[in-house]
C-alpha cells in the first residue's frame, strides 16, 4: 500500500541531515511552507545551502531558519525584501555565503535537476557579471551562458490540496517553485491545507503528480508568514 | 521594431508642483505616454513602479493580457479588501486579482514564457541605459550593497520589445542615458526605446533617435543633458 501520509511536521523532517541541500518553495510568503520551515528549525540540521527566490522576511520561516545558524549557503534571486531584517547583516559580516541567480535562470535549474538535464545554455545574464567564468557558446548568431542542474536532498514546498499518493494542487500563485523543487530533490515533503481522498483531484488537475513527493503532512490552517511578521513574532 | 502605427491620444497635463523639473512629463505622463504603444492583443510584463502604472493609461479599446513572472497571466487591478488573498501576488509582492480567463503556472513555465519570446513587451525602469541599448538597472556595483537580481535578466533577454520609463538625468542632474553604463549590465544591446520625462527615443543602429518631445522641451534642451549625441528625428 502507498501511504505518503504523516501525522506530523518533526517526523517529515526528521532525516534532513547536517550538509543537506534543501529547496524551500514559496515566493515571499505565497507558498512558504512556514510549519515544515519551523519543525526543521527544531530539528537543528546544520550548514545547509537552501534554494529559496528570497532570504524570507521578519524573524519566522525562512528569516528564522537563517537567523537560527542553519544556514551556511542560500542560493536565490532576490535576497532583499521590505522585511528583510535578517540576511543583510549576515550577508554583509560574511557569515552566509549567496549565490545570486537570475529567477528565470534558477527556476531553470531547479526544472533541469528534475528532469536529468545536467546543464543547459540560456541567453540571460549574457554580457553580464552573472555570466562571468561560466561557459558561452554562440548558437545560431547568438550568444549564450551555460548553466548546470540544481538537484536537492530535500524539499518543503506547500499545496493546496494532496491525497495520500502524493498527488499536488496549489494555491493561485503560491504555485510558484513548487512544482519544479518536488522534481529535483530526491525527498519532497508537503505540507497540504486539505487531504483529500484518492480521486477527489480530477487526474486532468493534478498539478504535481505524487511520483515526485514523499511524505504530506496536512496543515489545516497554516500560519501567514506577513500576520506574523506584522505582530513582531520571534521564531522559535 | 515592427510596430502597428499608433493612433496618438492626446496626454492629460497634470499640475507640475511635485516634481523637480518644471518642464516635460510627470512619472504619470511618461506611463501615459507609454500606454500609448502598447498595441491591442499584446501580452505585457511590467516591471515595479513607474512601469506599473502604464497599465491605467492603456487607451480604451485595447485588450491587454498581463503577465507577472511569479506564475500568472492576466492579472487584473488592485485587490477590495475581501477579495484580498496573500496567495495571489505580483512580482513586487503586491496583492492583485486575476482577470476572468487567467492563467496560473509554475515558476518553470513562466520563464519560459518570457525565455521563449512569447510576451510581446517589457517596461522596466532603468538606473543607465547606453546608446547601444545596453541596460544596467539591478546593482550600483557598490562593494556594500546586497545585489538582488530578480527577473529583470530573464526579461531583457527574452521578451521581444524592451521599453524603459526613466528620469532624464538622475535627481542631482547626473546623466543616465550614456556612451557606455559604468554600472553592472542587466543585458547588453536589449533596449528598444526610452521614455524618459523630456522626450521618447528610439535604440537605433545609427545610434539613439529622439523621436518625440514632451511638450514646451527643445532637442537643444534634452542634448545638453544627454551624454551621447541624439540624432534628431524631428528635423
Amino acid at each position: 500500500m502507498i501511504d505518503k501520509r504523516v501525522t506530523s511536521c518533526a517526523a517529515a523532517v526528521v532525516d534532513i541531515q547536517d550538509g543537506d541541500t534543501v529547496m524551500i518553495g514559496g515566493f515571499g510568503e505565497a507558498g512558504s511552507p512556514i510549519e515544515l520551515i519551523h519543525a526543521l528549525i527544531d530539528h537543528g540540521a546544520k550548514n545547509l545551502t537552501v534554494v529559496n527566490n528570497n532570504t524570507g522576511s521578519g524573524r519566522v520561516g525562512l528569516a528564522a531558519l537563517i537567523e537560527n545558524g542553519q544556514v551556511a549557503k542560500m542560493i536565490c534571486s532576490y535576497p532583499r525584501t521590505a522585511n528583510s531584517l535578517v540576511f543583510p547583516e549576515l550577508y554583509r559580516s560574511g557569515k552566509i555565503e549567496l549565490e545570486l541567480v537570475p529567477q528565470g535562470t534558477l527556476a531553470e535549474r531547479i526544472r533541469a535537476g528534475g528532469a536529468g538535464i545536467p546543464a543547459f545554455f540560456t541567453p540571460t545574464s549574457v554580457g553580464t557579471p552573472l555570466a562571468k567564468d561560466k561557459e558561452s557558446r554562440t548558437f545560431d548568431g547568438e550568444d549564450y551562458v551555460m548553466e548546470r542542474a540544481i538537484k536537492a536532498d530535500f524539499a518543503l514546498i506547500k499545496a493546496k490540496q494532496a491525497d495520500r499518493y502524493g498527488n499536488l494542487t496549489f494555491n493561485k500563485t503560491a504555485r510558484n517553485f513548487a512544482p519544479i523543487m518536488a522534481m529535483a530533490a530526491t525527498n519532497t515533503l508537503v505540507q497540504t491545507n486539505k487531504m483529500v481522498e484518492l480521486g477527489y483531484i480530477d487526474p486532468e488537475n493534478v498539478v504535481t503528480p505524487g511520483i515526485f513527493v514523499n511524505q504530506v503532512i496536512e496543515i489545516t490552517n497554516p500560519q501567514q508568514e506577513s500576520k506574523l511578521v506584522k505582530e513582531g513574532v520571534v521564531y522559535p | 521594431m515592427k510596430k502597428e502605427p499608433m493612433k496618438q491620444e492626446p496626454i492629460k497635463q497634470e499640475p507640475m508642483s511635485n516634481i523637480t523639473a518644471n518642464i516635460g512629463w510627470s512619472r504619470e505622463q511618461m506611463a501615459q505616454r507609454c500606454a500609448q504603444d502598447i498595441n491591442d492583443g499584446s501580452y505585457v510584463n511590467l516591471g515595479i513602479g513607474i512601469p506599473e502604472k502604464v497599465a491605467q493609461y492603456v487607451p480604451a479599446g485595447r485588450e491587454v493580457i498581463y503577465h507577472t513572472e511569479n506564475g500568472l497571466l492576466g492579472m487584473g487591478t488592485e485587490p477590495s479588501a475581501d477579495e484580498l488573498d496573500p496567495d495571489l501576488i505580483n512580482a513586487g509582492k503586491k496583492p492583485v486579482t486575476a482577470i476572468p480567463g487567467a492563467a496560473y503556472f509554475h515558476h518553470g513555465d513562466s520563464f519560459s514564457m518570457i525565455r521563449g519570446k512569447h510576451i510581446d513587451v517589457c517596461v522596466l525602469g532603468a538606473m543607465q541605459v547606453s546608446k547601444q541599448g545596453d541596460l544596467a538597472n539591478w546593482s550600483t556595483g557598490a562593494a556594500d550593497a546586497i545585489p538582488a537580481v530578480g527577473g529583470a535578466m530573464d526579461l531583457v533577454a527574452g521578451v521581444k520589445t524592451i521599453y524603459i520609463i526613466t528620469q532624464h538625468t538622475t535627481k542631482t542632474g547626473v546623466a543616465k542615458i550614456l556612451p557606455k553604463c559604468s554600472f553592472p549590465l542587466t543585458g547588453k544591446g536589449v533596449v528598444n526605446r526610452i521614455y524618459s520625462d523630456l522626450c521618447v527615443m528610439d535604440v537605433t543602429d545609427k545610434g539613439l533617435a529622439l523621436i518625440e518631445l514632451a511638450p514646451n522641451v527643445s532637442f537643444d534642451y534634452v542634448q545638453e543633458r544627454t551624454a551621447v549625441t541624439l540624432i534628431n528625428s524631428l528635423s
